[in-house]
């Protein structure tokens, strides 16, 4: 069909028209690469043990060895230990998919597919977009994954089909925000090992927030570095409609968190692009 | 491996034992070389124990936890599991090296095969000793009691003999699949292992499936072995069943493992 007629059609301006097909062009590389980045997760077992076996493995450690703890002074009200424990997995296993997401990326670099993408010609935005995009998607499954776990052991959602939404939806994008800052490390040093040693780091930023217990009762100097963690609002963003109901400051503290997080990615990422297309 | 092809008067136990040590001395090698490898496997126990004390500390608020500091209690379990991942790491090093053809040079000598399995095994052994002396170290300043030397030495002696066990786990599988991507399957077998036991609490106050779990798990055996000096008094009846149990586990896989690496063809 002649591209006049397209205009006429649509009573569009020619520029508009090529904006129009440039956004679907990147939204379909980014669907594409989005696509790859899940099937090269599923397809590596070393990638996905981090995502599902350990969170679950932990999960069930935790809640068995440490389930009396509901019983502290200070402890939340919850019906059980594995209830207050699900946020704690999500956050584990979207931190882990935002880490593994990094060093696939950086593999990427490593191989030279990376280079082949700079090549064609679509935005390098997207290349980072249709990683993230991937890993997203991971942190929406690890999300399904551990409130399908905990519905079958027993827990409930106290905030319903919303809170469990409200949950899912606050994993997907803090999987998202969080793979930003992984993606940005993998374009600034473009190694694998270097982005995998981040592994640990990801463990203490975590062990260093509420995702595990309540704040109030943790051990200094735990306790006080946990109160500023913004994973710590996100947890308890996660957390709230699971053993209490949505609540409107909990969720506005998380998203806020959310935020930062995503602001730092984009800032990281942007410069890290620019340093790997100067450095090839 | 100059020693593994000595002349033929050479008794064979000698030259298995040459053997041994250079497959342990190309172990050491490879800390001194790569330093930063070794990294991870004394980063993730001391994590665990920072994390796991600043997390649960509060659990020895809970009736029926005898002991005064979650330090105390946490820290064998953290040298336990530096073991572990240090000999799942001994497994995925035997998985490197049979994608890039050297366990394919190893077994067209004349060498054994058990040697060539006791030769990871025992390296993974010594090398557990780092993560687990470096645990300990940040552990005593944050008040872990002492053990004593006899303590020490049980703890020492259990993490040894669990890298042990670690390291035939790990080069089972790694014979058996032949690649890097099992080392989830190494590390979170032996996580598993360590974890399902009374690591977190007392056996009374665990949760009634894990308290089940870890009363048939030979691993508590082991776990309350190296913990006895760190929350009270060493006996001999608090370390013989650690020592049968692991006795037992170096059997079974190490069968297993050995199994693996007279199957494997070079």
């Amino acid at each position: 069909m002649p591209e006049e007629s397209v205009m006429d059609r649509h009573l569009l301006p020619r520029s508009e028209v090529a904006g129009h097909s440039e956004v679907r062009t990147n939204l379909r590389v980014v669907q594409a690469l989005g696509l790859r980045s899940i099937r090269q997760t599923f397809r590596r077992p070393q990638l996905m043990a981090p995502i599902v076996i350990f969170p679950t493995l932990l999960l069930a450690i935790q809640t068995g060895g440490a389930g009396g703890a509901v019983g502290l002074p200070g402890f939340p009200p919850v019906q059980s230990f594995l209830q207050f424990m699900l946020a704690g997995a999500m956050m584990q296993s979207l931190m882990l998919a935002g880490n593994s997401g990094g060093i696939a990326l950086a593999v990427d670099i490593e191989m030279g597919f990376t280079d082949r993408l700079f090549a064609a010609p679509i935005s390098r935005y997207t290349i980072v977009l249709g990683r993230l995009a991937g890993t997203a998607a991971l942190g929406l499954l690890s999300a399904l994954w551990f409130l399908a776990i905990g519905l079958i052991f027993g827990a409930t959602i106290e905030g319903g089909v919303p809170g469990a939404l409200l949950a899912i939806a606050l994993v997907t994008v803090t999987a998202m925000a969080v793979g930003g800052i992984g993606a940005a490390i993998a374009l600034r040093t473009g190694s694998a090992s270097v982005v995998q040693g981040l592994f640990p780091l990801v463990l203490v930023v975590l062990f260093l927030s509420s995702a595990f217990f309540p704040v109030n009762l943790m051990i200094e100097p735990a306790r006080t570095i946990a109160e500023y963690n913004p994973l710590s609002f996100i947890a308890e963003g996660v957390r709230e409609p699971i053993i209490a109901g949505i609540d409107a400051t909990d969720t506005a503290e998380a998203l806020l968190a959310v935020a930062a997080i995503v602001a730092l990615g984009l800032v990281l990422s942007a410069r890290a692009l620019r340093h790997r297309l100067r450095v090839g | 491996m100059e020693a593994a092809s000595a002349t033929a008067e050479t008794p064979a136990w000698r030259a298995n034992l040459a053997t041994i040590a250079a497959l342990m001395a190309r172990a050491k090698n490879e800390i001194l070389r790569v330093p930063g490898a070794a990294i991870p496997g004394v980063l993730a126990p001391t994590i665990f124990f920072l994390g796991l004390n600043g997390v649960f500390g509060a659990l020895t608020q809970l009736r029926g936890f005898e002991v005064g500091a979650y330090e105390s209690f946490i820290v064998p379990v953290s040298m336990l599991q530096g073991a572990g991942f240090t000999g799942a790491a001994a497994g995925v090093n035997l998985a490197r090296d049979i994608e890039q053809g050297w366990l394919d040079r190893l077994l067209v000598s004349p060498a054994p095969r058990w040697v060539l399995l006791a030769g990871t095994v025992l390296a993974a052994s010594l090398r557990a000793l780092i993560p687990a002396t470096f645990v300990l170290a940040i552990a005593l300043p944050l008040g872990a009691g002492w053990p004593g030397i006899d303590g020490l030495l049980v703890t020492y002696l259990m993490v040894a003999a669990m890298a042990a066990v670690a390291a035939c786990w790990g080069s089972m599988l790694a014979l058996r699949f032949k690649s890097q991507s099992a080392a989830p399957l190494m590390q979170s077998g032996m996580m598993a292992l360590i974890l399902l036991t009374t690591a977190y609490a007392p056996l009374a106050l665990l949760q009634p499936w894990l308290a089940d779990v870890a009363e048939v798990n030979p691993v508590t055996e082991v776990v309350e072995a190296a913990r006895q000096g760190f929350v009270g008094g060493v006996s001999w009846a608090g370390t013989w069943p650690g020592l049968v149990a692991l006795v037992a586990l170096l059997a079974v896989l190490g069968a297993l493992a050995l199994r693996e690496m007279r199957r494997t063809n070079a």
